[in-house]
């Protein structure tokens, strides 16, 4: 039982991270492998402010989410764009995204060292007793930071034009841009919101795990597998998937062996996409490789 | 085909995807006779230059050359990008370690003869590896070969009774003399790569590799034309896995002792990719130019930079700028250009061309604008 709600706790924070994700991809058809050191990146931003500024790490949000945000511009605007007029966008963002994150894995290391680093503070060692069980602030915490960002981004994609312009591109971007909307830009936006998301699933990460550069893989795996699972492109699918699969991977840890839950994550995968090749809620795949 | 007419900004009337069909017919002399001085300088390349490191350097190269075509084979005529072909590397070296553990060997050239059998047991694999994964299209197909990848490595991490687990399997180290050590690992590498690049003509020139670059093109219609998607796509896979699992096999006799890091590798189907990507997708000598030129450079980044960061970094870079100037690969942009420069020269009737075979009906009925 106690695994269920830790699931529940952290799966809304990669839920989280993981409509970020899927976002970028509805928008401009491309899958970031990058937001998983970006996700790193924000923790040791979080871990500077925390350590030498002595910012307390929710109030570092301030300051973090957006620097990612513009860390998120800049990737866009120096390196996906030029893939706008290739052929084969699939191969090649993926390969772009890639680069781009071991280039920051490499900064990474070469300016903190591949130590594993760990953020501190009153709330992430101490627990609270609830329901007879004993849960650590900083889930609760996260899981309260999550919900709350989840639904500026729901203010935003349904309360705002940007919102309703990045609505139109994720279902027809040639159609929006017919009616008028500036796709650049929107895309531009969406890939900063995408970004944004990880200052505080950063945050969070770096207060519940140790991490160090080498983290960026694990993360990317597991989003990525979050939102295929969701179906590509849609938000509340990967919601419901970063939820559904950080519960059956606790779970397992604690039914079954902590070394099968990393097996079953991916597992879980393959069987719902043998049953439904485009995840839960996804779009209708293209015709054309 | 509209589309390609649209897509292929440059090209003449004629879709270059005929024109590729034509290829073959131009100027056959030309690429034997690379592939024939290459193959010249390879085998004497172990004799002329005795330097194990540099040996070893050959050795990775030619694995790769394997690799990367084997995955060109697939991916490249096929579109469908596998980034998950690590996974048969890694079952080609665990096979061969499991092998020669439970056949016990003498420690020298029989163990080579379990190579073919990795890349089998690796084809094997494929089968079920492709029927899961080929069901899906595009992006969520990438995403399960990455999926499969992380599964095997946590395969062979939780499988310690076959598999050894963390602590690796070692193979039978043999007890050559130091100086053509080896030597003979550079042939069962050479022989593997030769073996894959001939592999990936035959496809290439066959009716097999036209349904497979139809896929590539718009799949639904090929299927609609009476290709047989679904068997040619898993045919492609299990023979790219099967090639990918004898560099597996050859890789993991000459490095002595394997860990699930070590050939289940997050790096080795991007770098495939990459210089797949540099040399030209799609084509023979592509991903054969793209191994040759990148993995001495990572070798010499690997020893050089030894602090990582630099070296991912460095990397990184490279990645960055063979996209964004070479983003067709070496291979078709030097061909577009000897082509354009002779049929400039044409034109202005200083060269003539050799005739073009007599136009053969086209088993793709293609229409022209």
């Amino acid at each position: 039982m106690r695994a269920v709600i830790d699931g529940v706790l952290t799966g809304a924070v990669y839920a989280l991270m993981g409509a970020g994700l899927t976002l970028v991809f509805g928008v401009m058809n491309i899958i970031n492998i990058a937001q998983g050191i970006l996700v790193v990146l924000a923790a040791y931003m979080t871990y500077v402010l925390n350590r030498y500024l002595h910012i307390d790490l929710f109030v570092g949000l301030v300051f973090t989410i957006p620097m990612m945000f513009l860390v998120g511009v800049a990737i866009e605007r120096l390196f996906i764009r030029r893939l706008q007029s290739q052929g084969n966008r699939t191969g090649l963002s993926i390969l772009v995204t890639y680069a781009v994150a071991i280039i920051l894995e490499g900064l990474l290391t070469i300016v903190f060292s591949a130590d594993y680093l760990h953020l501190h503070a009153w709330y992430v060692d101490r627990s609270i007793p609830i329901l007879g069980f004993y849960l650590p602030y900083i889930y609760l915490m996260g899981f309260g930071l999550a919900v709350a960002m989840l639904a500026v981004l729901y203010v935003i994609l349904y309360r705002t034009r940007l919102g309703m312009g990045i609505r139109a591109s994720v279902q027809s971007r040639l159609g929006a841009e017919l009616v008028g909307i500036d796709i650049n830009r929107t895309s531009t936006l969406a890939f900063g919101i995408g970004t944004a998301v990880t200052a505080a699933g950063g945050m969070i990460f770096g207060a519940t795990s140790v991490f160090n550069p080498n983290s960026g893989y694990d993360l990317i795996s597991i989003l990525l597998v979050i939102i295929v699972l969701g179906g590509l492109g849609s938000i509340g699918g990967a919601l419901i998937a970063g939820v559904v699969m950080l519960v059956i991977e606790d779970v397992t840890a604690v039914l079954w062996s902590p070394i099968w839950s990393s097996t079953m994550f991916f597992a879980v995968l393959v069987v719902v996409l043998i049953a439904h090749p485009t995840g839960l809620f996804g779009k209708p795949e293209a015709r054309a490789q | 085909m509209t589309e390609g007419v649209l897509s292929e900004a440059g090209s003449s009337v004629t879709p270059d995807s005929v024109q590729r069909h034509r290829l073959p017919h131009r100027r056959p002399g030309a690429g034997f006779g690379v592939a024939a001085v290459g193959l010249a300088i390879a085998v004497a390349f172990p004799f002329v230059i005795s330097n194990p490191a540099i040996t070893s350097i050959g050795i990775f190269t030619l694995l790769f050359v394997c690799a990367a075509s084997a995955w060109n084979m697939f991916s490249g005529l096929s579109g469908y990008i596998a980034l998950g072909n690590t996974v048969f590397f890694g079952v080609g070296a665990y096979a061969i370690a499991i092998g020669a553990e439970h056949i016990h060997l003498r420690a020298d050239d029989s163990v080579f003869l379990l190579v073919p059998v990795a890349g089998l047991v690796a084809g094997a694999f494929a089968l079920p590896f492709g029927w899961l994964a080929l069901r899906t299209r595009r992006h969520t197909f990438v995403v399960i070969t990455i999926a499969f990848f992380f599964i095997f490595q946590l395969l062979a991490y939780n499988l310690g009774g076959l598999t050894k687990g963390a602590a690796g399997m070692t193979l039978p180290v043999p007890q050559w003399d130091p100086v053509t050590y080896n030597i003979h690992f550079y042939f069962a590498a050479l022989i593997v790569a030769v073996a894959t690049v001939l592999g990936a003509w035959l496809i290439h020139i066959s009716r097999f590799g036209l349904e497979l670059r139809t896929i590539k093109d718009d799949e639904d219609r090929a299927r609609g034309l009476g290709v047989l998607t679904e068997r040619v796509k898993m045919q492609a896979f299990v023979i790219s896995g099967i090639f990918t699992g004898l560099a597996g096999g050859v890789y993991a006799y000459f490095v002595g002792s394997i860990y699930p890091p070590d050939v289940f590798v997050a790096n080795f189907d991007v770098t495939i990719a990459i210089m797949t990507f540099l040399g030209g997708l799609g084509t023979i000598s592509g991903p054969v130019l793209g191994a040759l030129l990148l993995e001495p450079l990572q070798q010499y980044f690997t020893l050089r930079f030894s602090a990582n960061g630099v070296y991912l970094i460095a990397y990184g870079v490279l990645f960055l700028v063979i996209i964004r100037f070479l983003p067709a690969g070496i291979v078709p942009t030097v061909t577009k250009g000897i082509r354009a420069y002779l049929r400039g020269r044409t034109e202005r009737g200083m060269t003539v061309l050799p005739a073009a075979a007599p136009d053969q009906p086209d088993p793709l009925p293609t229409s022209r604008p």
